[in-house]
């Protein structure tokens, strides 16, 4: 087919256009950039609900692929090759699903080098969407490294006082671990002389030994991403420095790379590693689950907290993901999904009262309920799915992961998934004690400080509201009709599981 | 004198005429600034035509003293197109610091047809030839912004560690004569190969002309005099050194050591596995340090010298040599583009006196000259090798190399290395984007085309590298 006219082509590269649209306008026109970049990832969205369209559920392989030669020269074998399946269906419409919502919180946030922050935001959009689509590692690899380059600016330039630290600290680290992801990718190229990943993984026949290294070395460039304890203090100080927008998408979608990797990479290209190393991954994501969740309590700043809470959640995607059985990897993919709209949704309302008084501290806050009823529901709602209360989103992904991994048979001991159970616990602790002292109790200093400005603390407008529906409308659809969502992955998710048993029943005779 | 002898030295024939006619236009010229310039710039044209018409062909001129081939037509391109680069940066440049001297032009041009005969090279002694002839326009050229102290000062510590370097040149090459009793690079693989030469001494030789082309293309620990003259020079001249000598110098030492002395791989290969190591991890640290934007740059492309150098440390592996070869000609491309570029950056922010060279004066230029800082931005990604920058894709090539030939630690090295280059690079980025400030640039038509076609040379070839590598790939070394 059509290069250019090829809806993955298309679903990837159409920021792109907005880029160079936005290229030709004056920096002043500020509200002209913001719609050119809102209008483009809608239309993207647009265009990935057509894919969406397209989308056989029922076929468990890659589908719309694309593959054409690219660098096919003195031994190369490097291809355009994309496909999309069920494992990265929905990560692609989650991507092109929070964008927009993104760009539509920082309309009054962002006032600083508006046209700069655009531009970066739709770039950012192309490599994530590249990453989730990509088949050939090459290509993969130049997406997720181009992915730093945006973001790193995103951080740097409209970040908080210690951004540059913090822009440099995510840069590095990331970079660390992709390094080494690109020795592995580059001795698969020679070895097997090819880039193409479902070749690769038709091929197999890697000897273990060697399996175990290339899987330790992607992991580490997923395990960064993820984070996964203990390799996670990147992620905090990205975090809080980061501004609203860069937040939502750096849990929604930037994390989500790295537990994609796992699945899309480190499980099928090495079977035998994935079994061995799967009781040490659940074991480091049990650690996660306990660590993230207890240190989040220890927070006095509210970004702080739900930065530590995604450590804690990834930790159960993890769990999910080596329990290596279809409903754990099921659960991890949905939990992906669920993180990325809670923890996404969390950074908006945080951002949203932030831009009113200016403050992240837990103390200075209280009593907020009286004087903003809707901003006090709906962060109660989102704090819920949060937690994982049955009927919202996050209870489907935590329920589906925990049965998974009770029955793994690679994990296995039941005691993991118990263990994670008190990350269930402690997650409801922290939450309820974030919404507690913002919303309950005697007013804090902080309403006489904004009062002293001026006007007093406002509710949510019409634009906030708007930005927030569509997450909490899915956070409703997934929590209590999430059949549509398992559908659309578990062939894949069982094609997957079956391969990986079959490689590893072939490794240990 | 044959055909076939007029033919392979050519290109080199038509620069050194051509400069010399510069050279007496000049001395009836001193109105008409522009016209030295250009006329260098023409006859480079004609070279790089000329070379480029040759690429394909493979023939040895003078008795198998010059042999051109696909390796020699890659590199006679890349050091014409410097050339004409050089040119243009200098253009301005000169005049600005006052330095608008028509010789500038031909020393350039000397230098280059040396480093053409360096790519043809097939006989010690014309190598050594082609050395000082490439290096003593150079050394004139370092010292071109007399009576400027560290312009002196740098001339004359280039012409020191150079003339240094040479002797121990010759010394291997007089070594070599004496192990194999020719210094055709055919004869001497003859020589070992009928178990004739004498290998101790051979190693010695070769030994001690890898130490003086280590200092030209500044390995580790050979580098000390590359900081003090890239920053002495002038800005244009150390963009053109930067470039035009390494290349040379690799050009050497790829074809005297992949062609001639594949059997002293044993002898050889920990020295250069320790060369190439201690070249990225010195270059890179040193570098961080570094807060004048001409030092950072002189210590990155030692760096950068210690990645090329990973491709020649698999020299004897038949196997491999090809495409090690291939790698290390893509990977000088794609560090010439990107340096040239760089450079152009400095020089536009450069002032009278060596202002205007301290990272500290980049601040602001993200906001004020977001063209300029993007530039600054895509060579700055493409020096650490992130994508999608010709960077990447050649130490994505270069690292496939070192991988095939096995030696997974230097692989390793040489992207922790990497990480650490990212941290000042980096910085860079961080001084030109996040923190405020006024600079001052000036941005002639000359300098605005090259940073600009540099720039978008640079991440379009990453994704069209096909041609260039296919190209890079039939550059494979021949001895007839």
């Amino acid at each position: 087919m059509n290069l250019v006219l090829h809806p993955l082509t298309l679903v990837t590269f159409f920021p792109l256009l907005g880029v160079l649209v936005l290229l030709f306008f004056q920096p002043e026109r500020k509200n002209a950039q913001r719609w050119t970049a809102l209008i483009t990832s809608l239309i993207t969205f647009g265009i990935s609900l057509w894919l969406l369209a397209d989308f056989d559920a029922k076929n468990p392989d890659l589908q719309m692929t694309i593959n054409l030669p690219w660098i096919q020269v003195a031994g190369w074998n490097i291809s355009y090759a994309m496909g999309v399946d069920g494992l990265s269906i929905l990560l692609v419409l989650l991507t092109t699903f929070l964008t927009p919502i993104s760009i539509l919180s920082t309309w009054t946030a962002v006032e600083e080098r508006v046209k700069d922050f655009m531009l970066f935001f739709l770039l950012l959009e192309v490599g994530m969407t590249g990453v989730f689509l990509a088949q050939d590692l090459f290509l993969f690899y130049i997406f997720w490294e181009f992915t730093l380059v945006p973001m790193y600016f995103l951080i740097g330039i409209w970040g908080g006082p210690n951004r540059m630290y913090a822009a440099i600290k995510f840069f590095l680290y990331t970079m660390a671990g992709s390094l080494l992801m690109l020795l592995a990718i580059l001795w698969l190229g020679i070895y097997q002389n090819t880039f193409s990943v479902p070749e690769l993984i038709a091929r197999g026949g890697i000897p273990a030994n060697i399996q175990l290294w290339l899987f330790l070395a992607f992991a580490a460039a997923f395990a960064i991403k993820v984070p996964m304890w203990p390799l996670h203090s990147w992620l905090p100080d990205a975090h809080v420095e980061a501004p609203t927008a860069g937040s939502v998408i750096l849990a929604g979608v930037l994390l989500k790379m790295g537990t994609y990797g796992f699945v899309r990479f480190n499980i099928p290209l090495f079977p035998a590693a994935a079994v061995k190393a799967a009781p040490w991954m659940a074991l480091l994501a049990v650690i996660g689950i306990i660590y993230g969740a207890a240190v989040s309590y220890a927070q006095k700043d509210i970004k702080k907290l739900v930065a530590y809470s995604s450590v804690s959640h990834l930790g159960f995607v993890m769990l999910g993901l080596f329990a290596l059985n279809p409903q754990g990897i099921q659960g991890g993919i949905l939990q992906m999904i669920n993180h990325g709209l809670s923890t996404g949704a969390l950074f908006l309302l945080v951002g949203m009262i932030y831009e009113q008084t200016h403050t992240r501290d837990f103390d200075v806050y209280g009593g907020l309920w009286k004087l903003m009823p809707v901003y006090g529901t709906l962060t109660l709602i989102v704090a819920l799915s949060s937690m994982g209360l049955p009927g919202l989103n996050g209870f489907v992904g935590e329920f589906t992961i925990l049965l998974g991994a009770f029955g793994s048979k690679a994990i296995g001991s039941p005691w993991f998934a118990g263990l994670s159970a008190i990350g269930v616990i402690l997650a409801a602790v922290y939450m309820l004690y974030m919404f507690q002292k913002m919303f309950l109790g005697p007013q804090g200093s902080v309403v006489a400080e904004v009062e002293k400005h001026g006007h007093g603390i406002k509710d949510l407008n019409w634009r906030e509201i708007i930005t927030l529906v569509p997450i909490l409308v899915f956070i409703f659809w997934i929590g209590l009709y999430p059949k549509p969502f398992f559908a659309l992955m578990a062939p894949a998710v069982d094609k997957l599981v079956a391969a990986v048993q079959m490689a590893a029943n072939v490794a240990m005779h | 004198m044959t055909t076939t002898d007029f033919l392979s030295i050519l290109p080199i024939t038509i620069l050194v005429a051509w400069a010399s006619m510069i050279l007496l236009v000049d001395v009836f010229n001193h109105k008409q600034k522009w016209l030295s310039p250009l006329l260098a710039a023409v006859g480079l044209a004609v070279a790089l035509s000329f070379s480029i018409a040759q690429s394909g062909n493979s023939y040895a001129g003078f008795n198998g003293m010059v042999i051109v081939d696909g390796f020699t037509a890659f590199l006679d391109v890349l050091f014409c197109a410097s050339g004409l680069a050089g040119i243009a940066l200098a253009y301005d440049y000169n005049k600005r610091m006052g330095i608008d001297r028509g010789e500038y032009y031909v020393l350039l041009m000397f230098s280059i047809s040396g480093m053409m005969l360096m790519s043809a090279a097939a006989d010690l002694i014309v190598v050594f030839l082609a050395l000082e002839l490439l290096s003593i326009p150079l050394y004139v050229l370092a010292g071109f912004a007399r009576p400027r102290l560290d312009s002196e000062e740098a001339a004359l510590k280039y012409f020191l560690l150079g003339a240094f370097a040479g002797g121990f040149v010759v010394y291997g090459v007089a070594l070599a004569f004496g192990a194999a009793g020719s210094t055709a690079l055919g004869a001497i693989f003859a020589a070992v190969s009928a178990g004739t030469a004498d290998m101790t001494l051979l190693v010695i030789g070769a030994g001690l002309i890898l130490v003086g082309f280590g200092f030209k293309v500044a390995v580790v620990p050979f580098q000390m005099w590359t900081p003090d003259v890239y920053q002495g020079a002038p800005s244009a001249v150390t963009a053109f050194m930067a470039v035009g000598a390494k290349a040379a110098g690799f050009a050497a030492l790829l074809r005297v050591f992949t062609a001639a002395l594949p059997s002293l791989y044993d002898e050889l290969v920990p020295v250069m596995w320790v060369l190439a190591a201690l070249t990225m991890i010195v270059g890179n640290i040193i570098a961080i340090a570094q807060t004048n934007i001409k030092r950072m740059l002189a210590y990155s492309s030692i760096a950068h010298a210690g990645y090329i150098f990973m491709a020649l440390v698999a020299f004897g592996q038949q196997a491999v040599a090809a495409d090690a070869v291939a790698a290390a000609l893509f990977y000088l491309l794609a560090y010439a583009v990107t340096n040239f570029g760089a450079w152009g950056v400095v020089i536009a922010l450069e002032k009278a006196e060596g202002k205007g060279l301290q990272l500290d004066d980049y601040a602001g230029l993200g906001r004020k000259y977001p063209a300029l800082a993007a530039a600054m931005l895509v060579f700055m990604l493409s020096f650490t090798g992130v994508p999608p920058t010709l960077g990447f894709v050649g130490k994505f090539f270069l690292f496939r190399t070192v991988l095939e030939a096995g030696f997974v630690w230097l692989a390793i090295i040489g992207v922790l290395t990497s990480l650490i280059s990212a941290s000042f690079y980096l910085r860079v980025l961080v001084i030109m984007y996040m923190r405020d400030g006024e600079p001052e640039v000036s941005r002639p038509v000359l300098l605005n085309l090259t940073t600009g076609l540099t720039a978008v040379g640079t991440v379009v070839l990453s994704i069209v590298s096909v041609p260039l590598f296919r190209w890079a790939s039939q550059a494979v070394l021949r001895l007839f």
